[in-house]
């Protein structure tokens, strides 16, 4: 109880200090509560930057760690046959007990719109994709395995598509047509962000649904083009190395002579091999601040320094009403520490109005789809480096404070 | 019951390039639980010397130093720090109230170093100080709104509002004319007597000194005991002249006032 009472009592000296020196304080300390809103914001730049290269890269390329397997054929001889490879790849993906996997195919069909058949990107998947690839449904949801049992295909569009489609509510199942073999409804259950002015009319299906519907005729010949999905399986990153080699194996022993497995991994992980992209930006803008920091520091510590000896009566009389010299030292301390904590929030919450704004957040993320929120890290930073300061700041001035003969000071 | 006690204490200073300057020697003194005791003496006479000893601001060359049993030099820092703050009030010629703050605020300052109880009453504490003194109605005046009286009797809820044993005033009506000074004195007096505080003034103003029950003179670094009428004679009183001063003894307050006692009444709202 003792200690809580002295740092509060500590803390309502340093608060009446600053409330009747508010000018002084206020002028000191404009240049760390800049610092702080540029050390914040940098921080917090960087950290919404990589938030959202991060998600767009787990978007097409998947999360550490996502392998893929694609199945060729050395020979040429052989017709690609997908139910053969995928028994091939379910096998091994068993055998190593990876619970997240996928086929993909990308390829295109027509499909019946109000403005007329069109023809579009498809992408077929299984529902294991979503959460390999971290997809953001805006509307809706992504497919569950029930989806697999459905008359009518399931599939989720872009918002393009959407709009397309006149924005309908969900809730309606909004359908439309799909041209192929055997031709079907497609009924919309979700709708993902991309979006690039209406110019981005796409879809995704299930894999089985796509094959079912046939966009791709089989029937067009020996030489007709059979598309071969590739398989992906989501891996612990610590396993990836070891698994990547056994899984291909596994699949070219099933799969027989001629069968090639290429194993890949794509992911950001795997690509940047821990390299930071944002590092040089962020060094660069992070010391420009750290100098802003220190200059308003340094302003701070020149500032104290005279108002100290300006004070010197003040401690005087403030240790004969029994402030030990701990105390003293303390208490000027902690009214740098209390000003630039201040100073601080107001800099942390520039930043947060700054980095608010979607116009600045444009800049940083090209397909920004939802501004993200304010990293708490940033904000923890810039209050951190901002206390740091008034505590460097403080010191100086502080040790002179202590320095100070009571009786000699009053009667300056 | 002894609350201080002086045994040969001595303070020297050395200097460089020149003899050790002696500002105190031999002091003997016993202050009593609810004591009032004067020392006069001229400028450089040491008495600031000698209350830096008394309010543990300093230590003696030599000699002891008892304070409520304890011995000066069993005390650390911090403890002599804090026994100060509990023990012991300051009031000073200057007022020196904290520029910027409010009365209550000044008040309020020895109540940051209290312990908790007293800390987390502080401004009730302070209000009711500030009321004895007959300030109840200005807690939220700033120092250069009020008169040197109210200042002073600032200074003096301010030295008392920790309940001290002993209060030290140092030249306590020096910047104030003679007669809002006996006020201010029958303030003080009265304020102590009641808290049962022993109170040594340091002073060279013979009113002042005429208040006490005891009375001591400095000269020369020498502290010897006198009768109130040689301690008054020691100096020309400051501020007036001999034949127009009041009496040591008689009340300095005019007929048609109240009594002087430090209850608020005593103040009735006057600026002194």
């Amino acid at each position: 109880m003792r200690f809580i009472t002295s740092i509060a009592a500590a803390l309502v000296e340093a608060w009446g200090e600053l409330r009747v020196s508010r000018l002084r304080v206020m002028l000191s300390l404009i240049g760390v509560a800049v610092a702080v809103a540029a050390l914040t914001a940098v921080t917090a730049l960087g950290a919404v930057a990589e938030q959202s290269q991060r998600e767009q890269q787990e978007r097409y390329q998947g999360r550490p760690a996502l392998l893929t397997f694609m199945p060729s054929d050395s020979t040429g001889m052989k017709s690609p046959d997908p139910s053969l490879t995928t028994t091939a790849f379910q096998d091994a993906a068993d055998r190593y007990g990876i619970d997240w996997t996928s086929r993909v195919l990308q390829d295109s069909g027509s499909v019946e719109l109000p403005r007329g058949v069109t023809e579009m990107p498809i992408m077929a998947v299984d529902p294991d994709y979503g959460t390999m690839h971290r997809i953001a449904v805006r509307e809706g949801r992504w497919f569950d395995a029930d989806d697999a049992d459905r008359f009518a295909p399931a599939v989720i569009v872009s918002t393009d598509l959407w709009k397309e489609l006149g924005s309908p509510d969900l809730r309606t199942h909004p359908h439309f047509e799909l041209s192929g073999t055997s031709p079907s409804t497609a009924v919309v259950i979700g709708v993902t962000g991309e979006t690039c002015d209406g110019q981005c009319l796409s879809m995704t299906m299930l894999y089985d649904d796509f094959v079912k519907t046939g966009f791709t005729r089989i029937d067009d010949g020996p030489g007709a083009y059979i598309p071969q999905p590739s398989y992906e399986a989501w891996v612990p990153p610590s396993t990836a190395k070891k698994l990547m080699p056994r899984i291909a194996s596994a699949m070219s022993l099933a799969l027989g002579d001629g069968w090639q497995i290429n194993p890949s991994r794509m992911d950001y992980a795997a690509q940047l091999g821990g390299y930071d992209p944002y590092l040089p930006l962020k060094l660069a803008v992070g010391g420009i601040a750290g100098l802003v920091l220190l200059l308003g520091a340094l302003g701070l510590v020149n500032i104290s320094l005279v108002t100290v000896r300006y004070r010197v009566r003040e401690i005087g009389i403030r240790r004969s009403f029994g402030a030990t010299a701990g105390r003293v030292f303390f208490g000027v301390m902690m009214e740098s520490v209390v000003a630039t904590v201040v100073a601080g929030l107001i800099g942390v919450a520039i930043a947060v109005a700054v980095l608010k704004n979607p116009t600045v957040i444009g800049f940083i993320t090209s397909s920004v789809q939802d501004v993200p929120p304010f990293p708490i890290s940033a904000a923890l930073i810039g209050l951190g480096s901002s206390a740091a300061v008034g505590a460097l700041a403080g010191l100086v001035p502080a040790l002179v404070a202590v320095r100070v003969k009571p009786i000699d000071a009053i009667r300056l | 019951m002894t609350l201080l006690r002086l045994e040969q204490v001595t303070r020297t200073v050395e200097l460089p390039d020149a003899e050790p300057l002696h500002i105190l020697r031999g002091v003997d003194l016993e202050v009593e639980v609810g004591d009032h005791v004067s020392i006069v003496g001229r400028s450089g006479s040491g008495k600031s010397t000698l209350l830096n000893l008394l309010g543990l601001l300093d230590e003696p060359t030599s000699g002891r130093l008892v304070f409520d049993d304890v011995p000066l030099e069993r005390m650390r820092s911090g403890q002599r720090d804090r026994r100060r703050g509990r023990d012991v009030g300051f009031i000073f010629q200057q007022f020196n109230l904290l520029p910027g703050r409010s009365a209550i605020e000044n008040v309020v300052t020895p109540l940051l170093y209290a312990p908790p109880a007293q800390f987390w009453r502080r401004r009730r504490l302070a209000a009711d100080m500030l009321d004895r003194v007959g300030l109840g109605g200005r807690l939220d005046a700033l120092p250069t709104q009020l008169s040197g009286g109210e200042q002073q009797r600032v200074a003096i809820a301010r030295a008392l509002v920790r309940g001290p044993r002993l209060i030290l005033a140092d030249e306590p009506t020096g910047a104030l004319d003679v007669e809002t000074g006996e006020r201010v004195m029958a303030l003080l007096d009265q304020v102590a007597e009641d808290s049962g505080a022993a109170l040594i003034t340091i002073t060279h103003d013979r009113n002042v000194a005429a208040l006490a029950r005891r009375h001591y003179r400095l000269d020369a670094g020498v502290l010897t005991p006198t009768d109130a009428d040689v301690a008054v004679g020691a100096t020309v009183p400051v501020g007036t002249s001999a034949a127009a001063a009041p009496s040591p003894v008689a009340p300095a307050w005019p007929a048609a006032s109240s009594p002087p006692v430090a209850m608020p009444s005593a103040f009735p709202g006057e600026r002194l």
